[in-house]
């Protein structure tokens, strides 16, 4: 579904990169600062243009009352949460995937030696930060102030996620040695058990009409 | 009712007059802090009533998940409103305290994080429930605050890990010997007075929450039966 809307897709990856020319304004190209802020703006534009996606993909959901016809459909209820749940997660990565390079390409940002970890662990950045996401963008689609509301409920929360991922891929960047990123890694899987189980429980209450 | 309400009032009455008398002309002036130090026995116990109005937000929540009951729903919200209000005397006390000795305003240690964080989360909260009214609203918002709960200690852990600057900050003491027993007192009575306080706070909040929606009703009714 989201793949066929182009224009979210176009909309994110555009936000993002505008996002990451103004971090480019504000370092200078190619200095230290940059490459110490590296692991920080990844993680920013994951946030920021995550926050984007989760509240189009609701918003166009809500119009067009896509959710009653789910709940209409013969299927079990707890299905839903995890189906969106992973296709935001797809949405996600598949931005990263896209846009990762870029930001090598346009910063000369060094990835470091573990890539496979650092992909690893921004994979479980996006697993929970969509889990609660999908929960509270349902949330905030009923809402007056849809476009406000989801970044206030989802920030704060997803503090202990962006904190842990982005110490430990800061940490794997610059070689410090992975044993040091491994206690950071833990901490967000911890988080990220929690979060997409409390997610899980919950999503029951809101969907039902 | 009533009678039980002018009780609770006047034993916070007692109560709240001992933690002023004690924090003010009991307890001794710190030595290296000097008067300052007194601002502790407000700032702690305000601290710990606030995170004892969230616990009731995520157990109201989830008992107005369990049982669809709207009182649940009601306690839930009051201890919201109260939380918030006893988190800002908190943020608002801490950086009075911290601008003479550790000559900052703020740090962005563990706990003054954790507790901006958590304020930010539970003032996300409140407005959820302003902007979305009725059952919805009330389902939504019990959802949002037991994650809001849970976060906590994510946060508290995560940030611990992040920053160390003050792994025991105020209490414990210079040496390490803990609080005099004086101030240990005071301490104590401070934390009974504003914990009288929040429940007397959160029965009239609650009081008034649950008459508010009776008059919404009751407007509704009325309107339908005009119309």
């Amino acid at each position: 579904m989201e793949l066929r809307s182009k224009e979210i897709l176009n909309g994110m990856l555009l936000f993002s990169l505008v996002v990451a020319v103004i971090f480019g304004f504000i370092f200078e190209p190619g200095s230290e600062e940059l490459k110490t802020a590296g692991p920080g703006i990844l993680w920013i534009l994951l946030v920021f243009s995550g926050n984007i996606g989760l509240a189009r993909s609701f918003n166009r959901e809500y119009e067009n009352a896509m959710m009653q016809g789910l709940l209409l459909c013969p299927i079990d209820r707890s299905v839903i949460f995890p189906a969106k749940w992973i296709g935001n997660m797809i949405f996600i990565s598949f931005e990263l995937l896209i846009l990762i390079p870029l930001l090598v390409i346009l910063f000369d940002l060094p990835l470091g030696e573990h890539r496979l970890s650092l992909a690893a662990v921004l994979l479980l950045g996006v697993a929970g930060y969509s889990a609660v996401g999908t929960l509270f963008s349902t949330i905030a689609a009923h809402c007056r102030a849809r476009e406000v509301m989801l970044p206030l409920l989802l920030f704060p929360v997803t503090v202990p996620i962006l904190l842990a991922g982005v110490k430990a891929s800061a940490l794997m960047m610059t070689d410090a040695g992975l044993k040091e990123a491994v206690s950071w890694v833990k901490i967000l899987a911890a988080v990220d058990v929690i979060f997409i189980t409390a997610s899980f429980l919950l999503y029951e209450h809101i969907v039902e009409e | 009712m009533k009678k039980s309400l002018v009780i609770l009032a006047a034993f916070t009455y007692i109560g709240m007059t001992a933690a002023l008398y004690a924090a003010f002309l009991y307890a001794p002036t710190e030595r290296t802090m000097g008067e300052i130090q007194r601002i502790f026995y407000f700032h702690v116990p305000a601290a710990w009533v606030s995170f004892l109005a969230f616990a009731v937000v995520f157990v109201g929540g989830i008992a107005f998940l369990r049982t669809g009951k709207s009182h649940w729903d009601v306690l839930a919200y009051s201890a919201g409103e109260v939380g918030v209000f006893f988190l800002t005397l908190v943020l608002v006390t801490g950086p009075l305290w911290a601008k003479p000795v550790w000559n900052v305003f703020w740090t962005w240690d563990a706990r003054l994080t954790t507790s901006l964080v958590l304020w930010l989360i539970f003032i996300a909260y409140l407005m959820l429930r302003s902007s979305l009214a009725g059952e919805k609203g009330a389902r939504f918002a019990a959802v949002f605050g037991i994650i809001g709960f849970l976060d906590v200690p994510l946060v508290y852990m995560s940030i611990r890990w992040w920053r160390t600057l003050h792994p025991a900050p105020v209490l414990g003491g210079k040496s390490g010997s803990g609080l005099e027993t004086p101030m240990l007192v005071t301490l104590m009575i401070a934390l009974v007075g504003f914990t009288l306080l929040l429940i007397l706070l959160l029965f009239i909040n609650y009081k008034i929450s649950r008459a508010e929606k009776d008059l919404e009703l009751f407007e509704k009714e009325w309107r339908n039966g005009e119309i």
